[in-house]
């Protein structure tokens, strides 16, 4: 139910979301909860060795089980391939792209490494007769360590390729080594970021249906359908046209699951064969090693400044972990932060290499932030190390090496449209009262009180609103980044919108309405929103890299524009009056002068409809389409602060305060924009304070369940203060993107709360996560 | 296979299980009521949260044998007359759910939390939600939802 009732005012309204309706009594259509008659369960029988070489796969037992309908190895579906897994990011020109099929049919790669399925009647049987498939493993040496893998004599994740290096991949300006040497103070720091593990609460899953005429259905869990049809085809060779993906509701995602797993294909490909529906669900113990992971890099940043503070230089070097193959968009990972190295502040010579490594590990891939967080976080943290070698406050330091005008291009290149990073470092001191914080602080230094008090800033941007199609095809990425939506308008005045970005939690239903509802004029209850089905939205390229609003909400704009436009020609013709005669307002249009005579849209789509009286040539019908291609990424930017309290005896951490000030442009729903930043703060809090992904040294994965991978819940976590600050953007709605600013930014802030916590006592850095170990060690070593 | 007899939101349901069966599955494969999640495979999650004489579980802590004779509440059954629950209904008032995949499991832990008295002050409603991770909303406003509907500020 709307809480705004009069049109023309939805944008900027805390809507209620229109989803809500059917979530809240348990009436979501998740892929788990879909069945087809005859439908059989596909397991996935998984490599529990980090590398190895497969001897035997033995199916005669697993086939001669309960309920079981058919087993097979990778030898055994080598023919139903066309095609591998697809990486659609190729970021040099020699770069490594190793083969990826569905089921690894000679060695092993990662613990976890798909090896054969087993289809039955039954999830349970499934899984029994999985646990019956008998592989002879021969294993090999393997490592998970970026740097051990680059070393001379690592075992080699593909031993064809000679190395594990991917790729090395630069973007430098030409005087950076020159501004470094001649700068009067340089700062060099190395960073461990820890694997990720997104942890979606709905797992992967897929239930696939082939028709003895070859047509192709299957039901994803996935922010994808667009991008898991024409993988699809690539795999297994069946067209696009013949295929419908649909992704119906779907429980999370943060970037792990706009891949294309093997999973998918497999379960086609099975169907294929078995002329029954398949479906496969993921456990979390599959998910942990079977779905991508983030991050996983080691930094080297280097500042380089004058003794007052103006950062003339930024220099970094990365080694970023692969994983063991591929994914859709493993390698472009670290480019998508490569451009803001400088974050807000305005750096004239400007350096990053990222080199790439293979481990024996789970695939990395995008988890929210993509790039970005990797980024913010090396900076904001060297921020803090500059500015206790000038002895310059953090935050004057920040503020001093603001950009302060727009539009500015960085030396990077790319040129941000917008932003005030003052108003965001402004609001966000008057919402922190910092003074207060201070002499808490000083208070519990003098008297030597076990829990001792820290704050952190990050002031950052980032880019995003993937993305504009011709920079993706200077940077090698294989697709274009536009977005497509559909307005129509049946005869009696309801309106559909058909988008081609695919949410799974960010309110698309909500938000999309309500852009329609103020530009046509209409109610957001006379709107519905349809997603996630590419037989009925046949142009699209899905939800990631926070593109949803700032790409297909343009995109959808422009439709409404063009709606207004053609039903202003039936007005015109019906009302014998020019169209430059006609104005549009809340829904009508009436002639100017003669408000009397007027038309309301709906009257036009019905006379759309019947098509007695329309302008000659013109088709029948009101609906219209437009394709929108970005000329700019979206910059989004602000200010934010942690403070935490960290127990100086046991290294226990906690997050007492966190505050936030966004500046993400017009809001449209800011209930929603306010939901998007928790949850994104929530996840770079997660990733400052407890969760890390963890390998032994033969790349055993350690934390394999959520007992071990500590996802926080609302007991670790305060609430949180959010504010936000405008700058339009430079699209029509002003709107940017919002989805991954939380996660982008928190990070940082809460490191360098902790160590400005512990700072008086000589503590200067701590690695992610600052897990009570890790912080008292620190403290030890810093004191002893 | 064993025969059980439960009543699900009013509704009494006999049928024949297999003793391995968890209640979750007998929920969700058995009598249809998907709205009940699964979300890991460790009683980590929370997502599948119900009822079970009126406290709060999680259906894949218990087999479906060990329902027999009990009286169980999902989410399907927590709206009466087709008003939401004063839970569902904060939940929505305080954009308490994004993805909806944890939100059947949170708003039963909440309505148990509430009922046993224990949603006394952001804290507790903090710790009482312990069991229930969600991904999505950073918990800010979920907390938000179960103070309101708690009654307390």
């Amino acid at each position: 139910m709307a809480v705004v009732e009069e049109t023309g005012t939805y944008i900027g309204a805390p809507v209620k979301r229109k989803e809500d309706v059917s979530l809240l009594r348990g009436r979501g259509t998740y892929v788990d909860g879909l069945t087809l008659p005859g439908m059989l369960w596909m397991a996935v029988v998984r490599s529990p060795y980090a590398h190895a070489r497969i001897e035997s796969i033995d199916l005669t037992a697993a086939r001669a089980a309960e309920g079981v309908v058919a087993a097979y190895s990778g030898a055994d579906l080598a023919d139903d391939w066309v095609g591998g897994l697809p990486c659609a990011w190729p970021v040099t020109e020699d770069i490594k792209m190793p083969p990826h099929y569905p089921l690894a049919s000679e060695e092993t790669r990662y613990q976890g490494d798909p090896v054969a399925v087993v289809i039955a009647e039954s999830r349970a049987l499934a899984k029994d007769a999985a646990e019956l498939v008998d592989v002879t493993y021969a294993p090999l040496p393997a490592t998970a360590d970026v740097e051990k893998a680059l070393a001379d004599g690592a075992p080699l994740v593909h031993e064809d390729l000679g190395t594990n290096e991917c790729y090395v991949w630069k973007l430098e300006t030409d005087d950076v080594q020159a501004a470094i040497d001649a700068a009067d103070v340089v700062v060099t720091r190395r960073y461990m970021q820890p694997r990720l593990i997104p942890n979606a609460i709905e797992p992967r899953g897929v239930l696939a249906q082939v028709d003895p005429t070859g047509e192709v259905t299957v039901w994803s869990a996935t922010q994808t359908p667009h991008i898991q049809r024409f993988a699809l085809q690539l795999v297994l060779g069946i067209p696009e046209s013949k295929i419908r993906v649909i992704a119906p509701d779907v429980g999370g995602g943060f970037g792990s699951k706009i891949q294309v797993y093997g999973e998918a294909p497999l379960a086609v490909a099975v169907a294929r064969r078995l002329g029954r529906p398949v479906k496969w669900i993921e456990e979390r113990a599959e998910n942990y090693l079977g779905t991508i992971h983030g991050r996983d890099v080691v930094h080297e940043l280097t500042f380089a400044a004058t003794k007052d503070g103006d950062i003339t230089a930024v220099k970094s070097e990365a080694w970023c972990a692969m994983g063991a193959y591929l994914e859709l968009v493993t390698p472009g990972i670290p480019l998508l932060g490569a451009w803001i190295y400088s974050g807000p502040y305005d750096i004239p010579n400007y350096s990053v290499t990222f080199t790439g490594v293979f481990t024996h590990t789970t695939p990395t891939d995008a988890y929210r932030g993509a790039g970005r967080p990797e980024a913010t976080y090396v900076l904001e943290r060297t921020m803090d190390a500059l500015a206790a070698e000038l002895g310059i406050d953090r935050v004057e330091l920040r503020r001093r090496n603001f950009v302060k005008e727009f539009p500015h291009t960085m030396a990077s290149g790319l040129t941000i449209d917008s932003g005030d990073y003052h108003a965001s470092l402004d609001k966000l001191l008057e919402l922190l009262d910092l003074d207060s914080i201070r002499a808490e602080q000083e208070s519990r230094r003098s008297s030597g009180d076990v829990k001792q008090l820290g704050v952190g800033f990050s002031t950052y941007n980032e880019m995003c609103g993937l993305a504009p199609s011709r920079i993706l095809g200077a940077i090698r990425y294989a697709v274009g980044g536009w977005e497509s939506a559909t307005i129509r308008f049946q005869p009696l005045g309801s309106v559909q919108v058909v988008i081609g970005t695919s949410p799974h939690g960010q309110s698309h239903e909500t938000t999309f309405a309500q852009i329609v509802a103020d530009q046509l004029g209409i109610g957001v209850d006379t709107i519905d929103v349809i997603h996630g089905d590419t037989a009925s939205s046949q142009l699209g390229l899905d939800t990631y890299g926070s593109r949803s609003l700032a790409v297909g909400g343009i995109a959808l704009h422009h439709a409404g524009e063009k709606i207004i436009e053609k039903a202003r020609a039936i007005v015109a013709h019906q009302l014998e009056v020019s169209e430059d005669d006609l104005e549009f307002s809340g829904g009508a249009f009436s002639v100017k002068g003669s408000p009397d005579r007027s038309l309301t849209i709906q009257e036009a789509a019905f006379a759309a409809h019947t098509a007695h009286n329309l302008p000659d040539g013109m088709e029948p019908g009101l609906e219209q389409t437009a394709v929108f291609d970005p000329p700019n990424f979206s910059w989004p930017g602000g200010a934010h602060a942690a403070v935490v309290e960290v127990d100086t005896e046991t290294g226990d951490t906690r997050l007492v305060r966190y505050v936030a000030v966004d500046d993400v442009g017009q809001p449209v729903n800011p209930m929603i924009v306010e939901g998007q930043v928790h949850g994104g703060v929530t996840q770079g809090i997660a990733a400052a304070l407890y969760e890390e992904g963890d390998y032994d040294d033969d790349a055993n994965l350690l934390t394999t369940t959520m007992t071990t991978y500590l996802v926080p819940s609302a007991a670790e976590l305060p609430s949180y203060e959010t504010a936000l600050t405008e700058t339009r953007a430079d699209n029509p709605l002003g709107v940017k993107g919002v989805g991954e600013t939380g996660t982008i930014a928190s990070a940082p802030a809460v490191i360098n709360a902790v160590v400005d916590a512990l700072s008086h006592l000589g503590v200067t850095d701590i690695q992610m996560p600052a897990t009570p170990e890790r912080v008292w060690t620190a403290i030890q070593e810093a004191t002893s | 296979m064993r025969r059980v007899a439960l009543s699900v939101n009013g509704t009494r349901h006999e049928l024949d299980v297999e003793p391995r069966d968890l209640l979750v599955y007998v929920l969700r494969e058995r009598l249809g009521l998907t709205g009940t999640t699964v979300g890991c495979d460790t009683s980590s999650c929370g997502s599948c949260t119900v009822l079970v004489n009126g406290e709060s579980v999680k259906s894949c802590t218990m087999l479906g044998v060990q329902a027999d004779g009990l009286e169980l509440t999902t989410i399907e059954g927590l709206a009466r007359n087709g008003e939401l629950h004063p839970v569902q209904q904060a939940f929505h008032e305080h954009h308490a759910l994004q993805c909806g995949y944890c939100t059947p499991g949170m708003v039963l832990a909440a309505v148990s939390l509430i009922e046993a008295g224990e949603a006394t002050d952001e804290d507790a409603i903090r710790e009482g939600l312990e069991g229930n991770l969600c991904r999505c909303t950073g918990y800010h406003n979920i907390v938000q939802a179960v103070s309101a509907a708690a009654g307390v500020s």
